[in-house]
């Protein structure tokens, strides 16, 4: 816990400072941009998987759980207390009594019951219902061969008793932007789409399609005090360019910064002091197909982990906005092992690791890479030299994103370059290491090693976080010496903010995505803001 | 001229149909789905059974035929379908774009025709002076820079350093909002109408009936209005209609860039995350769009022109 808590304080820096001296102040108005797109699907942030729609999830709803970037763990929500049973399975929730839906109705156990059963409602087709298949039942109800989901269970309106398939850390999949609570009483569901209606600090107040989604301060939120500011604009500003722009024109109060932005944004006077840095929960690599011949063996995939000078790569064309990558787990993970060394640039050990395994004159594979600037075609491009001087050549396969998930996932590749989810949970990262996960669903390499899947299993059913840790940092390290992947970077999301912003956290989940309830603006904002 | 318009009214049917044709075949073979494009940014992992359900409730496991011929009956009866990532009717989500698209396109219209025609016309009044360079390397300039590079610049001068505009975005709909958009969308068909007012206004001038006219004691002014202007608007009626019909087409970058809620901004979100219904309808509208200006611009030609009407 002091490992993370530092390192959370070290990212946080200039925001925390800020916080401290000046003192929270209500009032003002938050100009903030999704950058993901130029519109957002849905209102109806249930049916929505998208990070763009967590930015009006995290204004306008609250979930069970819900993630403290601070302590870097799910924490609970929509409930004051939990008990839970020896065997780990039932948790009871007492819920919050002050907490009060934006249409009045006040929060009980039914809406939670209803929620769940929408998000898992094999007619709807929720991409929620795969975090809702904790719950004992629910594998049933999704399947459409059960009419309620059994481990939900109703104790009076202020507690709530939920039966899970396993001892899991519930919060990971109960904390999800498609798992949020929606009030029971709304007639007509179709309504969420255009009229949100949540438990969060804000309230809906405008959409304009394309534009912005406006929300006013709620003033019956549960948090009191809280939240500190009247108003917010969350503005769809998909061009970095042009966020870059309106930024420094003072016109948004934060940016989400791309490589090039970073290195700009750190040498200019007035930008660099409002950087918020952290390192996400996402792992840059290139996977190995075992089903082409030479990466069935090992020693070919360390060797190619050898022969790349991935800190050369970061540092000339991430422009350091990256972490080394020494195995799967990234920085944030409590299962990250400092004390494992990632693999040294060494290409004289690669050509030896090549010769043993009978490829000393080298061998032809294809990258399938989208064209991402961070994690597709331009680094395949930059490590074709590193692996031609060991005898290995290497072919971009361009592809557009929405087709690369379709060539990893239907098997249909040599090697493919990706950018995967490592994180917040390890247990749930590693599922994509375990022999069992299809190799459609994460499993991607094929990876299969008795040796990972006896520590994995014994960490599920173990209970202690810090006895399930040490087994997961075992088994993340057995990944890192089978190396079914070449561990590129762990991303550091950077975030821009203007020097009258307070209360930003280093959400390692997702930096562009933060608590609006915490946030504060001082005096020094333009007029229009104030 | 009933006949006439009839006629052209008409020939825009096969033209739509054979457009509807191509974007389907176009999606149906390109790789990538609605349901893969849900994990490609990496941030969640794949989950097949919700693919799996995706496909069903979208009708994407249906062999090829079968969707083609929903597609084509749903079309019949004006239904563009149901959005993959919304699940809103098509007809919807263009419609609450449309006004903006149509905002920004008359907005960038305007200003090329109140600029490059009077610009045109002077400069082929006085053929070699400094106006007529001047104009006509601003035309050759405004032709052949980058959209989306102009844009920028027009964003760092009038927004970050004269601070006079906003740099992004739709706000309340205000006048400010609109002026940068429609100014870096207008300077390609400015500088279009430009050229082209001054080549068809060079070459009246140049015919013999404009010579009769002087002849004849006619004033400058005179002549210009009655005669030069008149016959050179037939070029620049022409002009207009096609560069206003593709306009919104054109415009897919400049919404984006200013973050400006038009059917362009909604086309390339829909293409990269394969919501073929949505891609399929935008196409449509934005091509029936453009038949219709044309349209209407050959029959604006048959009242100014009764040749064409006869031919």
């Amino acid at each position: 816990m002091l490992k993370k808590l530092t390192l959370a304080a070290m990212l946080s820096l200039s925001v925390a400072t800020g916080a401290l001296a000046a003192g929270e102040r209500s009032g003002g108005t938050l100009v903030f941009t999704a950058p993901y797109g130029s519109s957002f699907a849905t209102l109806d942030v249930q049916a929505s998987p998208n990070t763009q729609e967590e930015f009006i999830t995290q204004a306008i709803h609250r979930g069970l759980y819900s993630w403290n970037s601070i302590e870097n763990k799910p924490v609970l929500e929509l409930a004051d207390s939990e008990d839970v049973s020896e065997d780990g399975l039932t948790h009871t929730y007492h819920l919050r009594k002050n907490a009060v839906f934006h249409n009045g109705k006040p929060l009980t156990a039914d809406d939670i019951i209803y929620s769940y059963k929408r998000i898992a409602n094999p007619k709807n087709a929720f991409p929620g219902a795969s975090f809702i298949a904790v719950i004992k039942g629910a594998e049933e109800f999704i399947a459409g061969k059960a009419e309620e989901i059994s481990g939900l269970k109703k104790i009076d309106d202020n507690t709530l008793e939920i039966t899970y398939t396993g001892p899991i850390n519930p919060g990971f999949p109960l904390m999800q932007n498609t798992t949020v609570i929606y009030p029971s009483n709304v007639e007509d569901e179709s309504t969420f789409a255009k009229n949100p209606v949540g438990l969060g600090a804000f309230v809906f107040k405008e959409h304009v399609p394309g534009s912005q989604v406006v929300v006013e301060k709620f003033d019956k939120y549960y948090e009191e005090g809280k939240p500190y500011l009247d108003r917010i604009n969350i503005v769809l500003m998909a061009e970095d360019a042009a966020r870059d722009v309106a930024f420094r024109n003072k016109e948004i109060d934060v940016s989400i910064l791309g490589p090039t932005q970073y290195q700009a944004y750190q040498g200019e006077e007035g930008l660099k002091d409002h950087l918020l840095e952290v390192a996400e929960v996402y792992t840059r690599n290139i996977g190995f197909n075992p089903a082409f011949e030479p990466f069935k063996d090992k020693r070919v995939r360390q060797a190619i982990n050898h022969a790349i000078n991935a800190p050369l790569i970061i540092e000339r064309l991430v422009k350091n906005k990256a972490y080394p990558a020494s195995g799967w787990l990234p920085l944030s993970s409590p299962a990250f092992d400092k004390d494992k060394a990632a693999y040294a640039f060494d290409p004289e050990k690669a050509k030896a690791l090549l010769a043993e395994a009978g490829y000393a004159d080298g061998f032809e594979f294809e990258v399938t890479a989208s064209p991402n600037e961070s994690w597709g075609v331009p680094i395949v491009e930059a490590i074709l030299p590193m692996l031609k001087k060991v005898g290995i050549t290497v072919k971009p396969k361009p592809v557009e994103s929405s087709a690369l998930g379709d060539a990893v996932t239907s098997n249909n590749f040599q090697a493919f370059i990706w950018s995967n989810l490592s994180g917040p949970d390890p247990l749930n990262a590693l599922r994509c290491y375990y022999s069992k996960t299809a190799q459609s669903a994460c499993n991607y390499t094929s990876y299969a090693s008795p040796d990972f899947d006896k520590l994995y299993e014994a960490a599920q059913q173990e209970r202690d976080p810090a006895k399930q840790n040490d087994l997961l940092r075992q088994a993340n390290n057995i990944v890192q010496d089978d190396a079914p992947v070449w561990f590129f970077n762990y991303n550091k999301a950077v975030m821009a903010h203007q020097p009258w912003v307070h209360g930003l956290v280093p959400n390692a989940t997702e930096l562009a995505v933060q608590p609006y309830d915490e946030i504060w603006i001082d005096e020094n904002a333009p007029d229009a803001r104030k | 001229m009933l006949r006439f318009t009839l006629r052209r009214i008409l020939q825009v049917i096969p033209t739509v149909v054979v457009v509807a044709l191509l974007i389907f075949v176009i999606f149906s073979v390109v790789p990538g789905t609605f349901a893969a494009s849900l994990f490609a940014d990496g941030k969640r992992a794949a989950d097949p059974q919700m693919i799996a359900r995706l496909n069903e409730e979208f009708g994407l496991n249906k062999p090829l035929m079968e969707r083609f011929v929903t597609y084509v009956t749903d079309l019949a009866q004006f239904d563009l379908g149901t959005s993959f990532r919304t699940r809103q009717p098509v007809i919807d989500l263009i419609n609450d774009r449309m006004g903006a698209s149509l905002q920004l396109a008359i907005a960038a219209m305007v200003f090329a025709l109140v600029v490059g025609v009077p610009l045109g016309f002077l400069a082929a009044l006085r053929p070699g002076s400094v106006l007529d360079t001047v104009t006509m390397i601003g035309a050759v300039s405004g032709l052949s820079m980058p959209q989306f590079w102009l844009g920028l610049l027009m964003m760092y001068l009038f927004a970050l350093q004269l601070n006079w505009l906003p740099s992004f975005g739709y706000g309340d709909g205000s006048f400010r909002n609109l002026i940068l958009p429609a100014v870096t969308l207008g300077v390609t068909p400015l500088a279009l109408l430009a050229r082209t007012t001054r080549a068809g206004v060079l070459d009246v001038l140049n015919a013999d009936f404009i010579r009769t006219a002087h002849s004849k004691g006619m004033s400058e002014m005179k002549v210009v209005r009655w005669h030069v202007a008149r016959n050179a608007l037939v070029l620049i009626v022409t002009t207009v209609g096609l560069q206003f019909g593709s306009l919104i087409g054109q415009a897919v970058v400049i919404e984006k860039l200013f973050a400006w809620p038009g059917i362009g901004s909604l086309l390339v979100d829909s293409v990269a995350i394969r919501d073929i219904p949505v891609v399929q309808g935008t196409i449509l509208v934005i091509v029936l769009w453009f038949l219709l200006i044309n349209t209407a611009v050959d029959l604006i030609y048959a009242a100014i022109d009764p040749r064409i009407k006869q031919e």
